[in-house]
């Protein structure tokens, strides 16, 4: 598979069309599934992994899934194919580069369905869906877990389920995530009133790459904890009810900002545009802090002729494995920052061309 | 919000509800990092094994009692605890906090539990299951209902399992 035909396209978590998607970027379904007669990663041989990965394919191309699924062994693949495909997240930072042995990704031409081989559990199924599509996610992955299971024996328990490496995975080995933008949360400082209140109800709160990732840009990722004693539909209404309160806050809280402070507002965004446009070195995290203040004075109205489909664009191809595949060649840190810089400086220049 | 060990602003934070009482924890990346909660670079996944013992115990001084340090070869982990099949044992996954295999859910049992009865607050899955086991859960019920002379139920529970079984 050439990766270079999926840079133009923004992949499915930035389409930025989903429902709410003025908040919700998008959303994440995985399933962690293990083989019956197969030890699990931590004990298993390079031989082991080997057959998990030859049936694993197999299934695969016969799930007769709505777009075909094709399977790329991450061994093989140079480092900067891996980043580049943890930035569009349809692999972990794991599967690049902490595991070895034998291991791959399966993957639709749309990189809305993607399936790892021999992550932490054997295999792990992922669905994404642009904007709040917790329904149509779960739908999605629902089928694609019984296409596999057609042609896998999964190792499932009569008291406990579907069993993980994990014991804090077992039973749906369900993790739903939704990825949300709150700028004005941030603004008006409420922010950690609303995680504290998360927290309370045993949901997760991330940055943008997982456990442990700092919240760059103001994007936050809420998922479930629980993954035993409730069904998939039960934990997905509780994310549900919370991500619309949450979303509730978030609008509340940019009217605020609108009626309070319009002219502060409208001088953030535009100077963040200015900033983006004629800086010369800029790291990946300022880049995505001025992108959420531009892409929040979209939402407010406060900045014209500027599609929020552009601000994803800039997001993902200012990340560091993009970067390097649009030059064409690696690049140090430094010259990193010089070529991001310059990157966004044509492409805002283009931008404000269309504009006049 | 800063984090409880250093100045840091706290990008991990980590509550637990343990007989109604509250603990929680809120940690830069780097203090997670030295306190295991996250494994190896870029981890995935929370070190559950560090983070019971960080919230038994979120000091790190008084925490330190050797519970890191290597079996000793001295004392062998008793033989009933490892499992049959891998021949995981019990002190290998509180290191690492993984299991080895499928049987390990029930050569372990008696200590995985309590621990999924921590983290979940359940121990029994209520969600989806395999084909081929819910059709052996319908087998069951069709048995039972015709043993009730419920023919009607009987029948649509053999509906199901034809249908399932011709979908393989």
């Amino acid at each position: 598979m050439n990766l270079d035909k999926l840079l133009p396209n923004l992949g499915e978590w930035l389409r930025g069309t989903g429902p709410e998607s003025d908040v919700v970027l998008s959303t994440r379904i995985r399933l962690a599934r293990n083989l019956a007669d197969l030890p699990f990663g931590t004990r298993a041989t390079a031989a082991h992994k080997g057959e998990v990965v030859a049936r694993a394919k197999e299934a695969v191309a016969k799930a007769g899934a709505a777009h075909k699924l094709e399977y790329l062994d991450i061994p093989n693949i140079a480092a900067l194919d891996r980043q580049f495909l943890v930035e569009r997240q349809l692999i972990s930072r794991e599967l690049a580069g902490g595991l070895d042995g034998p291991r791959g990704v399966a993957f639709d031409p749309t990189e809305t369905a993607s399936v790892m081989v021999n992550e932490e559990d054997h295999l792990r199924l992922q669905v994404l869906r642009s904007g709040f599509a917790l329904d149509d996610a779960w739908r999605d992955i629902d089928r694609l877990d019984d296409a596999l299971e057609q042609r896998l024996s999964y190792a499932f328990h009569a008291q406990f389920g579907y069993l993980t490496a994990c014991p804090t995975n077992v039973g749906t080995g369900m993790r739903a995530s939704v990825m949300l933008h709150l700028p004005a949360l941030g603004l008006t400082k409420q922010i950690d009133k609303v995680f504290r209140a998360l927290q309370k109800i045993n949901l997760a709160v991330r940055g943008l790459h997982g456990e442990g990732s700092r919240a760059f840009g103001d994007l936050y990722q809420i998922s479930n904890h629980v993954t035993l004693g409730k069904s998939e539909p039960k934990i997905l209404n509780e994310i549900r009810e919370v991500i619309v309160t949450i979303l509730d806050y978030e609008r509340k809280a940019r009217t605020a900002l609108l009626k309070e402070r319009r002219q502060a507002e409208h001088d953030r965004a535009a100077r963040a545009i200015g900033t983006l446009g004629s800086a010369t070195m800029i790291t990946t995290e300022e880049t995505m802090e001025l992108l959420s203040a531009v892409r929040l004075g979209i939402h407010l109205h406060l900045l014209d002729g500027i599609p929020v489909t552009a601000v994803n664009q800039l997001f993902i191809h200012t990340q560091s494995a993009h970067l390097q595949k649009l030059a064409g060649h690696a690049l140090d840190g430094e010259e990193r920052n010089a070529a991001r810089a310059k990157y966004l400086k044509t492409k805002l220049r283009e931008l404000n061309s269309h504009r006049q | 919000m800063k984090c409880q060990f250093c100045e840091n602003p706290a990008s991990v934070h980590v509550t637990e509800v343990v007989n109604f009482k509250k603990r929680a924890l809120h940690l830069c990346e780097g203090c997670a990092r030295a306190r295991n909660l996250i494994p190896g670079a870029n981890g995935p996944q929370l070190d559950l094994k560090a983070l019971l013992s960080l919230i038994a115990n979120p000091f790190p001084a008084a925490a330190d009692d050797g519970d890191d340090a290597p079996v000793a070869p001295a004392a062998p982990p008793p033989a009933p605890e490892a499992c049959p099949a891998c021949g995981l044992t019990l002190a290998e996954f509180r290191a690492e906090g993984r299991v080895g295999c499928a049987h390990d859910y029930d050569a372990l049992r008696a200590a995985l539990e309590p621990l999924l009865e921590r983290v979940h607050r359940h121990t029994a899955h209520a969600g989806k299951a395999p084909r081929a086991v819910r059709a052996r859960e319908w087998q069951k019920q069709m048995k039972a209902a015709v043993a009730a002379e419920d023919y009607e139920e009987a029948a649509r529970l053999r509906d199901l399992i034809r249908r399932a079984a011709s979908e393989q």
